[in-house]
């Protein structure tokens, strides 16, 4: 009796086990089915390199580049803001901070993690927007406040990482930097740094990941005009917020080319898991 | 804090003016720190300051109308989708996570593929999932917008988060406790049940109320899963109701743009939520670091 509880219990330990691989296919297969179809009716190259996205127009046009540039700049510009600054503060966690203080630092960091983004979107629409437009001038709706708010959404992710991969380094080579006559700066920056060097990079693949899948804080502060984008205080419109905005009222080809926008996000999320993955190995 | 590098603040000067560059990236580290502090400090206490005057009763009335912008029926469906959303992914996940680090032989291929995929599931975008619910739940299997459309989706969303807080937590278990156990000449489940889950516990409790965090955060999943009725659901079919949940209701407002004193207050509420979750998670795991 025992014998046959253990067995049935061991299959329904497996079979949970297997629900991740079985979650992965299953929105693999739905994606991929319902999305490419459509890329072959507009024509690859149409969808993926046509400029203009006008699905309501007759013919339509079902262009996405105005989208991926979107995502793409957005998301580099949310780098330029949050990797130096992620990475330093990482520095400080990991090197400066005295115990008592990372007490409070370390859930602080956190609680940033675990904002929810509609309330991230919310400050930039009524905080980074008006400060943007008032002093750049333009409706403050742009890829520039898109690219500051992003930056301050992925800094949790590339501290933490940054912090652990930094404390991972052996602590012989800031001693022996040290011996050397380095002072701590030096050593933390010369030394250690390098040696955590996959690590950050890690940190840094996995907040562009963030960064380029975030819908809800985006479509609040971008403008989100479809067209190509035409400048840093100008709106744009990503992957993600195309999906968000039309599928509500999308139907027929325009509903699969909305599915098709999320199939090419998801390409792009699998090409930085991959990269994450080679990172990660590297590490050991 | 270095043990090994205790300089006085004199010493530290006379290497700052020997040395500037370690002067300038001493700086750059201390502001950017200020930076992502004050960040965090600023954006809480904004909400707050801004947020907490508009807290009125009428929030939370149980009918929603557009005159009182009740945020009730938001926080109870938030309450249902999250109950049931654990209920789906807690014991998928921990016992996945059992079988990881109690059952699978070192070197298994296919133990590799669920760690992979898991890795997947957890680096997909909420959107994404939102897009497979809508063309799975709700289109495919016919569930429509409802309820259980928004609370599956939202457990494969959590599942990976479950499954590797709790891998965490029953490797930190010692291995003497599950020797010890076989010993007294209990079996491997009894083992599992009995010793390593009930000492695991405080480590997989975090990881769960972090899941919870993050189902109350969710709105890009729910929209086209759950929808944005703003009614409690009802009747003996009521998890095939459309709801919206707390995040959804604050999308909502904060893009109709006519409730900005009312978007403040659930934007209060929302914090005051994902602030408390937080505390409790890293409060149960500090005890678990105790033990």
């Amino acid at each position: 009796m025992t014998k046959y509880k253990e067995s049935i219990m061991k299959a329904i330990f497996f079979a949970a086990a297997c629900t991740s691989i079985l979650a992965v296919t299953l929105i693999c297969l739905f994606l991929f089915i319902n999305g490419v179809p459509a890329i072959a009716k507009i024509g690859i190259f149409d969808f993926l390199m046509g400029t203009t996205w006008k699905p309501n127009n007759t013919p339509p046009s079902f262009g996405i580049l105005p989208m991926i540039l979107g995502s793409i700049y957005v998301t580099a510009g949310a780098a330029v803001v949050g990797v130096p600054v992620g990475v330093l503060t990482a520095v400080f966690m990991a090197k400066y901070c005295p115990k008592k203080l990372y007490r409070i630092l370390k859930p602080a960091i956190n609680l940033l993690a675990g904002i929810p983004s509609i309330v991230y979107g919310f400050f930039g629409l009524v905080v980074i927007v008006p400060f943007i437009r008032d002093t750049f001038g333009g409706t403050g709706n742009s890829m520039l406040t898109a690219s500051i708010l992003l930056g301050i959404m992925i800094l949790p992710t590339i501290v933490g990482i940054s912090e652990s991969s930094i404390r991972a380094t052996p602590q012989s080579y800031y001693e022996g930097a040290l011996a050397l006559g380095a002072s701590h700066e030096r050593s933390t920056f010369f030394v250690v740094l390098p040696a955590a060097k996959s690590g950050i990079m890690a940190a840094i693949v996995l907040g562009i990941g963030r960064a380029i899948g975030e819908t809800m804080a985006v479509i609040m502060v971008a403008g989100n005009q479809a067209r190509m984008p035409a400048g840093l205080l100008k709106g744009v419109r990503t992957l993600t917020a195309n999906i968000i905005i039309e599928m509500g009222y999308a139907a027929e080809l325009h509903r699969e080319a909305l599915i098709a926008t999320g199939v090419v996000l998801f390409v792009f999320i699998l090409i930085i898991n991959l990269l994450l993955s080679l990172l990660k190995r590297r590490t050991g | 804090m270095e043990s090994i590098n205790k300089l006085s603040y004199i010493q530290k000067l006379r290497t700052y003016k020997r040395d500037p560059r370690s002067l300038v990236l001493f700086l750059l580290v201390i502001v950017s720190t200020i930076l992502t502090i004050g960040l965090l400090l600023f954006l809480i206490g904004y909400i707050m300051i801004k947020g907490i005057p508009h807290i009125k009763p009428e929030l939370f009335q149980w009918k929603y109308n557009t005159l009182n912008v009740s945020l009730m029926p938001a926080l109870i469906n938030t309450v249902i989708i999250t109950i049931i959303s654990l209920l789906i992914a807690a014991p998928i996940g921990i016992f996945s996570a059992i079988y990881l680090v109690e059952y699978a032989k070192k070197g298994n291929k296919l133990v590799a593929i669920i760690r992979i995929t898991a890795e997947t599931l957890s680096g997909i975008p909420s959107i994404v999932y939102g897009l497979f619910g809508l063309l799975f739940f709700v289109t495919a299997l016919g569930w429509g917008m409802s309820l259980l459309a928004g609370a599956f989706t939202l457990s494969i969303m959590i599942l990976p988060l479950i499954m590797r807080t709790t891998e965490e937590a029953l490797k930190a278990v010692p291995n003497s406790y599950r020797e010890g156990s076989y010993g007294l000449g209990a079996g491997k489940l009894r083992t599992v049940f009995k010793i390593v889950l009930p000492s695991a516990m405080p480590g997989i409790l975090a990881g769960v109320i972090l899941g919870i965090g993050r189902i109350v955060g969710e709105s890009a999943a729910l929209i086209y899963t759950a929808g944005t009725v703003a009614e409690i659901p009802k009747g003996s079919d009521f998890l095939f109701d459309s709801t919206r949940t707390l995040s959804v209701h604050m999308y909502a407002l904060a893009s109709e743009g006519l409730y900005v004193n009312q978007s403040y207050a659930t934007a209060v509420i929302l914090l005051i939520i994902v602030v408390l979750i937080n505390y409790l998670s890293g409060f149960i795991s500090k005890k678990l670091s105790k033990v």
